[in-house]
């Protein structure tokens, strides 16, 4: 891969942070495959994944921790990846992929949903949420597409109009609540009802889409003074950014629940490392959206003797402090 | 270029003209700057674009490049209306700074530098030696080689002025049109920048700035465009149309205007 810059010296030290990420990537998923409430011993794991094993191994690496783990890679990515983008685009380092309504507009449809009666099976529920965070996408690039500030403020308007409106939903029907109550956990157990082959299908395009946009996104990232002298399209780009943040932020908050803050904090962690070049700052935050998400799911099951926190809570536990961290090594001329 | 469109007969053109305005009328909203302004940036020369603030400069600017559509009339470069040519194949002939930038944190010198080469790539383009030189080149000119690796955020406001004018030269292209870039330099950089681009000027190709200092203006232009209240009021070479009265037309100024000792370029005196 060429580098925008290849005089920048140090093009071989993120190789090796890259190479370094990837590397803790793999452990993480290893340790996904070998911890949970279930024990089985990591050398079972492997000949469960390649085939061999007992069927008690097998069902619960093959069935359970696989998809779990491929599942959390495809979720973390998309997240991180559409956090770079939506902060790229409106130049704004505290905006996050839910900042589109993407979140609230999956929560109140499943609230709808759960009210109507419809929300019974994971795979309705899945394809509720999509279509709650894509309708909501669409509706804020409506009223606000004339600038990324206008984009913001109505997104932020629509959540908060969603939000309570989900919220008198679940106060009113206690069932609705019920149905929420899972979802909205975050979690990436559970889901094995629906094979997450689709939803993984769908994030890896758009996290392929993104990696081409990189050059108008530099472009546009410069300003709109600038953009159109360079011979960017202002609104071409810009709508193709969007639609690659709603599917990629509304299938991950689909198949896993409201986390989309990891999208707002993994572009941060990344963003020193990859030394002002974006498409060195989208490849660490495909690698270290998952590797975060893993670490946080893993120790989702270990964390209490009797069950599993939400990856939502220690996604938020974790990342909090992770992200004041890398706030403050940063610096004043950061934010 | 081809010869299947021929200037019209009736208009005869004293200096070519590559890049014009025709009868434009630019709007923002309801408030309209200018009714049927009509302008030819002269080939090859340095242009400077001077008058009262708001009294349209930016804004003409702004047409030439795309910015902002003529509600009216038409902006032609090679006669052919500028918002009908593929946006990255007209970046290649027509670069511009505006006066308010702002780049992505983080962003180093070389790499701000590096995005002006934009219209010369293709999507999946990969960074050629061509590009590697055009970077190069760009930052000796502006003066900033050293700064390659520096992130923007701890430039001088001086210096992140020369690295975005890095930006623009890497863009090779040859009209170059700047809103006010000697804004932020301190009086010996804004008279490094305005020999650069005479320099730029001499190695053929056009330039045309928005000025505030009208002495400079009249030191370093070739061509003189006077504005006031969204109309031309005057153009010509600085000695041929730089008088007292055309300064206190445009500027309100009361003023004597004397020979230049250096240049006898004329030199504007403000009278109190």
């Amino acid at each position: 891969m060429r580098t925008e810059t290849p005089a920048a010296p140090p093009a071989g030290v993120r190789v090796a942070l890259l190479v370094a990420a990837l590397a803790a990537l793999l452990l993480a998923a290893g340790a996904s495959l070998c911890v949970g409430a279930g024990t089985v011993p990591p050398a079972e794991v492997w000949r469960a994944v390649t085939g061999g094993a007992g069927p008690h191994a097998r069902l619960i690496a093959r069935e359970v921790r696989v998809p779990r783990t491929v599942l959390a890679v495809g979720v973390g990515a998309a997240l991180g990846c559409a956090g770079t983008l939506i902060q790229t685009l409106t130049r704004n380092p505290l905006a996050e992929p839910g900042v589109l309504g993407v979140t609230f507009g999956a929560g109140f449809a499943i609230s709808l949903g759960a009210a109507l009666g419809v929300a019974g099976h994971q795979a309705t529920q899945l394809a509720l949420a999509f279509t709650g965070s894509l309708l909501a996408a669409l509706l804020v690039h409506a009223v606000g597409r004339t600038s990324p500030l206008r984009l913001l403020l109505a997104g932020t308007a629509l959540s908060f109009v969603l939000g309570g409106l989900s919220l008198g939903m679940r106060l009113t029907f206690p069932d609705v609540l019920d149905r929420y109550r899972f979802w909205s956990v975050g979690s990436l157990a559970g889901r094995e009802q629906v094979s997450p082959t689709v939803p993984l299908l769908v994030m890896a395009l758009a996290l392929a889409g993104a990696l081409l946009l990189t050059g108008p996104l530099n472009a546009l990232a410069l300003g709109e003074g600038v953009a159109p002298a360079l011979g960017a399209h202002v609104p071409r780009p810009r709508i193709a950014v969007l639609g690659l943040v709603t599917v990629l932020a509304g299938t991950a908050t689909a198949v896993a629940g409201p986390i989309t803050f990891l999208g707002l904090m993994v572009p941060h962690l990344a963003r020193r490392a990859a030394r002002g070049s974006l498409r060195w700052l989208m490849a660490y935050t495909m690698v270290l959206g998952p590797l975060l998400l893993l670490t946080a799911d893993i120790a989702s099951r270990v964390l209490l003797p009797t069950g599993e926190v939400p990856v939502a809570v220690v996604t938020a536990f974790l990342g909090g402090p992770v992200l004041i961290w890398a706030v403050r090594r940063r610096g004043a001329i950061a934010l | 270029m081809t010869a299947s469109v021929p200037a019209p007969a009736s208009v005869p053109v004293s200096v070519p003209a590559r890049l014009s305005a025709r009868r434009i009328t630019l709007a923002y909203g309801e408030r309209t700057v200018s009714t049927g302004l009509s302008l030819d940036v002269p080939d090859g020369a340095f242009t400077a674009v001077v008058g009262a603030n708001a009294c349209g400069k930016s804004t003409l600017l702004r047409a030439f490049v795309r910015l902002l559509r003529p509600t009216a009339g038409t902006v032609s470069f090679d006669d052919r209306d500028v918002t009908r040519w593929r946006p990255k194949a007209i970046a290649r002939q027509v670069g511009f700074l505006p006066q308010t930038l702002t780049a992505p944190e983080n962003t180093r010198a070389r790499q701000l530098v590096a995005r002006g080469r934009y219209p010369h790539q293709s999507v999946l383009a990969t960074w050629s030696p061509e590009d590697e030189r055009a970077v190069d080149e760009a930052m000796a000119a502006a003066g900033v080689g050293d700064l390659a690796d520096r992130e923007l955020e701890s430039l001088s406001g001086g210096q992140r002025q020369r690295v975005w004018i890095a930006m623009v030269l890497a863009q090779e292209t040859p009209y170059l049109l700047l809103d006010e870039p000697t804004t932020f330099l301190d009086l010996a950089h804004q008279y490094q920048l305005l020999a650069l681009l005479a320099r730029l000027r001499d190695g053929g190709r056009t330039i045309i700035a928005v000025l505030h200092d009208l002495n400079q203006a009249c030191r370093y232009a070739d061509h003189l465009v006077a504005m006031r209240e969204g109309r031309v009021v005057a153009e010509g070479a600085p000695a041929d149309i730089i008088d007292a009265a055309l300064v206190r037309e445009v500027f309100d100024l009361p003023c004597v205007v004397v020979p230049d000792p250096v240049t006898g370029a004329p030199m504007v005196v403000p009278t109190p």
